[in-house]
């Protein structure tokens, strides 16, 4: 990581590292949508992970485009994406999940864009115009996501005796990642304080009313559990990330360079 | 494509370089772009689809600015390359094509005559006001683009592009695009 970083590192997380946390986010979890192209359980939700792995990419090149152009080194959306080393990555561990059955996948969906969408909405009131420009651009997209996400865990968990219970071992299962997405306390304080980033507590309050009424309609139990796992946001990955990467930017590590 | 002999090589020297003549308008420029296609809904241009936010000169450079339709969309770059490419056919060599993030594209954009031809060619027009909130499945009525009958259901919110959901006709059971509102 650059120099330029370093005088923020001791006080937490840099513009440039907030920015690579939104776009890390929206590029990890896109590659992992990517990897159902062709094995979608219905032609319909194929193409849909599709679309939606291609609406996180494009918002991708715009939160690495301008996390480059922030950074001030040279580097483009394509340099960070695909020429980091996992340690560099600021993603949610949440995302980086690998996809399981497509229960598993639908529910990491849903509870990303549970918390997406709020993100963004509040981030449309970002005191950098630029920030506040991508995302208004992100936030309609990142509707349908969510619109699509609810309705399917809705319908999922109050389906079948085996969707149910398969919809249920996701949430237990992913419950756990949630908690890193609702506080910024990795992030330098004056990026809430000076308006760039939204307060958490807003948003926290969002995610959870969304979660909670989707969850009692879906007929699925809310973890007690307020165990939370950490360390994507600060570059501490689980190993997953490692073979994620290595598929993402294989090309680009064995031919440096390589174009269309 | 149009294929006139306007560019035909180093011999089309009927056209003055642009610095030499009148600057086009802005109306005549759009005029040329509205007969730009869309590459994957060839039956409506740029201009319809609400994409070309502003034109103007900046001294001797054509500025134009263009604003994407959803932000992952694969048509984007040749989307710019096919106007760019129509605005050298017409001489003009200095242009600046400006990416327009905000105001964001909204489907309320396409023109009216945009939506004709998107009914027309089988892909039911965005029922404005009826963008995403986030919060479960709509209720929009969408028409069917083949019998017009809005006996239709959504079979899904994403259909062969982002910007489309996948629908059925219940009177001619026949299955369809809906361009949706965002
Ligand atoms: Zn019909």
């Amino acid at each position: 990581m650059s120099s330029s970083n370093q005088t923020h590192s001791e006080s937490g997380a840099s513009p440039f590292e907030f920015l690579l946390q939104m776009g890390d986010n929206c590029l990890i979890l896109a590659h992992r949508n990517s990897q159902w192209c062709g094995h979608g359980p219905a032609l319909e939700e194929d193409i849909a992970i599709a679309n939606i792995s291609l609406d996180l990419i494009g918002q991708t090149q715009l939160w690495l485009g301008l996390a480059g152009e922030v950074e001030g080194a040279g580097r483009s959306a394509d340099d960070l994406a695909y020429l980091r080393d996992a340690f560099d990555f600021r993603n949610l561990l949440l995302v980086e999940r690998p996809n399981g059955d497509f229960g598993l996948t639908l529910m990491r969906q849903f509870l990303f864009d549970a918390w997406h969408l709020p993100m963004l909405k509040g981030l449309q009131q970002s005191t950098d115009q630029r920030v506040a420009e991508i995302a208004e651009k992100s936030v309609r997209e990142v509707a349908y996501h969510l619109e699509r996400s609810s309705d399917l865990i809705v319908r999922l968990g109050d389906g079948s005796e085996q969707s149910h219970q398969r919809m249920q071992s996701a949430l237990d299962e992913l419950w756990s990642y949630t908690g890193e997405m609702l506080d910024f306390d990795d992030l330098s304080p004056t990026l809430v304080s000076q308006g760039m980033v939204p307060q958490a507590q807003g948003i926290a309050e969002a995610f959870n009313q969304h979660v909670s009424e989707t969850l009692q309609q879906a007929t699925l139990t809310q973890p007690a559990s307020e165990f939370v796992r950490r360390g994507g946001k600060t570059g501490i990955h689980s190993e997953h990330l490692g073979y994620v990467l290595a598929e993402m930017q294989f090309l680009q590590r064995a031919y440096p360079g390589a174009t269309w | 494509m149009n294929t006139s002999t306007k560019h035909d090589g180093p011999s089309a020297t009927h056209k003055a370089p642009v610095a030499t003549r009148d600057k086009p308008s802005a109306d005549v420029v759009r005029g040329w772009l509205q007969e730009v296609p869309d590459p994957e809904i060839p039956v409506i241009s740029v201009v319809d689809l609400g994409i070309i936010r502003h034109i103007e000169w900046q001294a001797d450079t054509l500025v134009v600015h263009v604003t994407p339709t959803y932000s992952g969309c694969p048509a984007t770059a040749e989307i710019n390359a096919d106007i760019e490419t129509r605005l050298r056919r017409e001489g003009i060599d200095k242009i600046r094509l400006q990416r327009q993030l905000s105001p964001a594209w909204r489907t309320a954009w396409i023109s009216d005559e945009g939506r004709a031809k998107l009914l027309d060619y089988g892909i039911s027009p965005p029922v404005e006001g009826t963008g995403a909130c986030g919060l479960g499945r709509p209720e929009t009525t969408v028409c069917c683009p083949r019998c017009r009958s809005i006996d239709t259901e959504n079979v899904s919110q994403f259909g062969s592009t982002p910007c489309k959901a996948a629908y059925r006709c219940n009177a001619c059971l026949e299955p369809f695009d809906y361009f949706k509102c965002i």
